[in-house]
This record gives structure tokens, sequence and C-alpha cells, in this order.
């Protein structure tokens, strides 16, 4: 096991450093000039060039990339160009918000959506699984700011079960819980759709297997063959896709909190947008993109934990 | 004269599955439909999208405005059916940049193999490491909005995925006989790829096609609504919902409209999509 850890992790390295150059490569495709871009047309030339000896972009290209590089490694991201605070003290002050939203949500889908994509599995073709299916495409279609705005509408200004802006204060927490409902429901049921569909087709696969049927033909119960015998197995998928899934969750994370005015990640990359904060963007560009590959060798690790046959491959 | 052999498991099956598939069918039907107002916006419902009356400011809907009015007095109908053009434009010009660059990507790495396959593959994994939206954020942010930066940006968070699908057959068919023989017979590669390989996974290809459209519409609905889609008073589905979220407690219908018109798109395609795919899949031919 030692063994295959240490592999996954190394593996890892090029993939980051990649990533990272990914992202200053992005950081400077702008047309032109950051500066005169972040600045606009009325700048003054004075102007102009302090702040790209702020950026450093006066010196050269590949001394850039490697105060780039340096700094990542220090763990520095780098500082906003707005507030003049360190990219990781602002994103250290919101994550808790994104954090507890996106946990909630990913439970909320895997609770749901396991039993769901279970029994529409053992349904195959029968009614509750057209049913499902045509479910959680409807909910897989929903843009999540479509469904943000009109779970808000019903439960907060039509209903007022809940507050229409999600900003709790972090140490009361019925309110914190409160607040947590509206855009957990949101997130939640698009990861449901998304689990139970997954379920689903993992499960068709096991049941089909020998070792289900010979479970079956000893004459074990139903649910026991499923729960013990099919679901563990069912799982290992569900898991890596899950896993997967994590981009497109970001993606949906910041709609919901842009929805729901919610303090979290989200916010924090559309004030970045709004107020051109340049250094800000590429800050939370390499924090996403670090997170994505670091999910995804903890979801491999976690393969491996789980089915001993992908250790020794 | 160069036959094209064509796969052993290729077409009449999947057309009989997907003919016999109804939510396939309803898939289609819809999006024929919304197709067809987005053509036919300008006769369907005669109004200027564009025409501001400020009198008329956010009136709910009625007989001279189905859908109501927005805060310039605009006639949200008219809007909608205009924005059905702009969003399904740049979501399949998109895709078809997606589709072309993406799969000849895949192709190349797949055929040549060796250390451009390697190289290929982790740029790909690099790729993919970005979620999706903010992949397009930051592209549309640094070049800024346009129709033109709309599409590249939407293109390049597809690539990958297309890249993906054309690699695995191009491996599986470079070995096939019918390859084999064309290279005894002095063929070039270009001839090899173009003649004989591209047809064979061009079904795979564009099945799946439909399933990104629908992504790809609605990222472009999303960046629209965070306010880096096509410039204002340009209606698009996104900014549409963005201006009516401001109104959304005096003029919900605002928001709705749109939002349901994204929905039943983005729907239509996944339900088509869908169909292809259990279609051609051969893990569900199966049984």
């Amino acid at each position: 096991m030692g063994d295959y850890l240490l592999r996954r992790l190394l593996l890892a390295v090029p993939t980051l450093v990649l990533t990272m150059t990914a992202v200053f490569v992005l950081a400077r495709i702008v047309p032109g000039d950051p500066a005169l871009v972040i600045l606009g047309d009325q700048a003054s030339v004075e102007a102009l060039a302090a702040l790209r000896t702020k950026l450093g972009l006066d010196r050269p290209l590949h001394l850039q990339y490697l105060d780039f590089l340096v700094g990542i490694l220090k763990g520095d991201l780098g500082v906003s160009l707005v507030t003049g605070k360190s990219v990781w003290a602002e994103v250290a002050a919101v994550l808790p918000y994104t954090i507890e939203l996106t946990v909630a949500a990913i439970a909320f889908g895997v609770i749901l959506g396991v039993p769901l994509g279970t029994a529409a599995a053992v349904h195959r073709n029968r009614l509750p699984d057209t049913l499902t299916r045509l479910l959680s495409l409807a909910g897989l279609s929903f843009p999540a700011f479509v469904s943000a705005i009109l779970l808000l509408l019903v439960f907060a200004i039509q209903l007022k079960w809940f507050p229409v802006i999600s900003s709790p204060k972090m140490d009361d927490w019925g309110e914190r819980l409160r607040h947590l409902v509206l855009p957990t429901l949101n997130l939640g049921l698009i990861m449901t759709a998304y689990v139970t569909r997954v379920t689903r087709s993992s499960m068709l696969n096991v049941l089909g297997e020998d070792y289900v049927r010979t479970a079956r033909a000893k004459g074990i119960g139903g649910f026991a063959v499923l729960s013990r015998h099919a679901l563990r197995n069912a799982l290992i998928p569900v898991a890596t896709v899950v896993g997967l899934y994590l981009g497109t969750m970001i993606g949906n994370s910041v709609l919901t909190e842009i929805v729901f005015n919610r303090p979290g990640l989200g916010k924090l990359i559309l004030g970045a947008l709004n107020l051109r904060d340049y250094t800000m963007l590429q800050g939370l560009m390499v924090f996403f993109a670090g997170f994505i590959v670091l999910a995804n060798v903890a979801t491999d690790i976690a393969y491996g934990l789980i089915d001993p046959r992908v250790r020794y491959r | 004269m160069s036959a094209v052999p064509v796969a052993a498991d290729a077409p009449r099956g999947w057309t009989r599955r997907f003919r016999s598939n109804p939510t396939s069918w309803f898939g289609l039907a819809l999006i024929v439909a919304v197709v067809l107002a987005a053509v036919f916006a300008p006769w369907i419902w005669p109004v200027d999208p564009l025409e501001q009356d400020i009198v008329e400011r956010l009136v709910a809907p009625s007989m001279a405005h189905p859908l109501g009015t927005d805060t310039y007095g605009r006639d949200v109908l008219a809007r909608l059916l205009h924005a059905a053009r702009i969003s399904l434009v740049i979501g399949v010009a998109a895709i078809a940049l997606a589709l072309v660059v993406g799969s000849a990507i895949g192709i190349a790495a797949g055929y040549l193999g060796g250390w451009f396959d390697a190289a290929v593959t982790s740029l790909l994994d690099v790729l993919l490491s970005f979620p999706t939206l903010l992949l397009g954020l930051m592209v549309v942010a640094m070049l800024g909005p346009s129709i033109e930066n709309l599409v590249i940006a939407i293109a390049l968070t597809e690539l990958a995925p297309f890249a993906r699908v054309a690699r695995a057959p191009t491996i599986a068919l470079k070995g096939r006989d019918f390859v084999e023989a064309g290279r005894a017979l002095g063929f070039s590669d270009l001839r090899l790829v173009v003649v004989h390989i591209v047809p064979n996974l061009l079904s795979e290809v564009v099945v799946v096609a439909s399933l990104w459209l629908a992504a790809a519409i609605r990222t472009e609905a999303s960046l629209s609504f965070i306010g880096l889609g096509v410039k204002p008073p340009t209606p698009t589905w996104g900014g549409m919902i963005r201006e009516g979220f401001e109104n959304i407690l005096d003029a919900p219908w605002l928001a709705v409209a749109p939002g349901f018109a994204i929905l039943v798109t983005v729907l239509a395609l996944n339900l088509l999509g869908d169909g292809l795919r259990d279609a051609i899949d051969p893990k569900v031919r199966r049984d």
C-alpha cells in the first residue's frame, strides 16, 4: 500500500506543474497589456508603468514564470490588487461557508441518490426506473442558477420560509442552518440527479455478475444480496465519478452562492471579476485547479484502499 | 475507388434502437421546435426585441405582451425568441470548433502514439482539472466578452472530452486489417486517417456532441448570467435572467421565462443525446 501511495503522489507532481503552467499562460493571453485591461483606457502612462512594475510584468517572461512557481511552492498565491491582502487570507475568510455548503450538498446527494439509483436498477425498464431516469435527467438539465432562482422565488419570496439573502452569522447555529437549507437543496438536488444516474448504471453492471447470481441461488434474500453483495461493489465507481464531478460542482456552487448572495468562493470570484482584480483571479485559479488535482489523487488513493486489485496494476 | 469498410457494429442496428425509444423522439421534437422558433422569430412574434417603451415598464403578462415587459419596457417574448438565436449559434459554433479541433488532436494522439500521445494525454488531464465554468470565465475575462471569444472559451472547455472520445477508437482502428491493408498498398498516413479511420469513429463523436451541446448552451447561459456574456442590449437567455433577477420581487416572470427556455433546450438535447448514446453503446446493446 505504501508503494502505491508514493507512486500516486509522485505522479501528481508533473500534473500539478503543468496545471500551474496552464494558469500562468491563461493569465497572460490578454491581447495587449494586462495593465491596460485592469486600469482601463483612461489610465495615465505613469500609472500603467507603475502597475506593470507592481505586477512584475516588466520583467522577462521566464523570470515571471519562475517567480510564479516558486511562489506557489512557498504557498504564496499572490496579493489582491484591490484589497492588498493575500489571496490565501481572502480565501480562508470565506472557505468555511463554501465547505459547509459543498459537504451538505454531497451528503444530500449521496443519501438520496444511492437508494434511488439502486431502486431504478432493480426495477429496470419499469415505471419507477423510467420516472427516476426522466427526473434525474431533468435535474441534470437545470442550470444551477435557474433552479436556485426558482427555489428562491417559491420558498423565500412567496412562502417566506427561508431568508432571501443567505449570509449567516457563523456563531449562531440555528441561523446558520436556516440559511443553509435552500442553497443545499439547490446543489444537493443536482448532485442527487447525478449520483442516481451513476449508481443505476453501476448497479446494473454488478447485478449481471456471476457472484450475484450465485448469492441468489444460495437462497439469500433480495435485500441482503443488494446491500451485502451488489451495492458494495457498485459504489466503487460511484466514488470515483463523484470525484470527477467536483469541477462541475465548483461551477454550480459559484452560481448558487451568487443567487443566494451567500459569502463564499463564488462571490469572491465575482468580486474579483467586477473589480478587474487580475492577481486575485489568477490566485483563485491556482487554488481551484490545485484542489481538483489533489482531490483526484485522493480519489485514486481511496479507490486503492477500497479495491485491492487497483494497487497491483 | 477506396471503399470504406463499415465497422461491424455500425449503423442499421442503432438507428432501429433509436427509433423505438419514445424519449429520444420527444427530445428531437423539442429541439426542432426550439430551432424553428429561433429561425422564424421575427415572423412568429413580429415585435422588435430592442424597442424600449418607458411608459410600459415591467408590465405583467397580457395579450399585448404575452410574457410581459422588462425594465426598459421591451417585449419579453420577442427578446426570448431572438435570444434563442444567439444561444444556439454560440453553442453550435463552440461545439463544432471543439469537435473539429478536439477530434483532430485525439486522432493524431491515438494514431501517432508514443511520446506525442503521452504528451497530449497529460495536457488533456490538465485541461480537465479546471472547473468548466471557471476556465470559461477566466478566458472570457481575459479576452473580453464578444460572440467570438465566448465561442473560443466554451470550445476550450469542451476540447478534452472530444479528444478522449476520438483517441480510443483510433488506437483500436489503426491495428485493424483494412488499415494494415491500406498501409501495405502504400497509402499515406493522411489518407489512412481521413478515408479509413475518421468515417469509422464519426458516429460516436457526433452522437455525444449532442450531450455536449447541452453543456455548451448551459455554460453560455451561466457566463451571461455572471455578466460575461454578449454585451447588452443584445438579448441572451442568461443575460435576460441576470436583468430579471434584479427585479425578482416586482416582476418574477422576467427571470422565470428565459429560465424555462434554457431548461427546455438543455433537457431536449440531453434526452436526444441519451437516446443516441443508449442506441450505440455496446454495453446497453448486449442485453
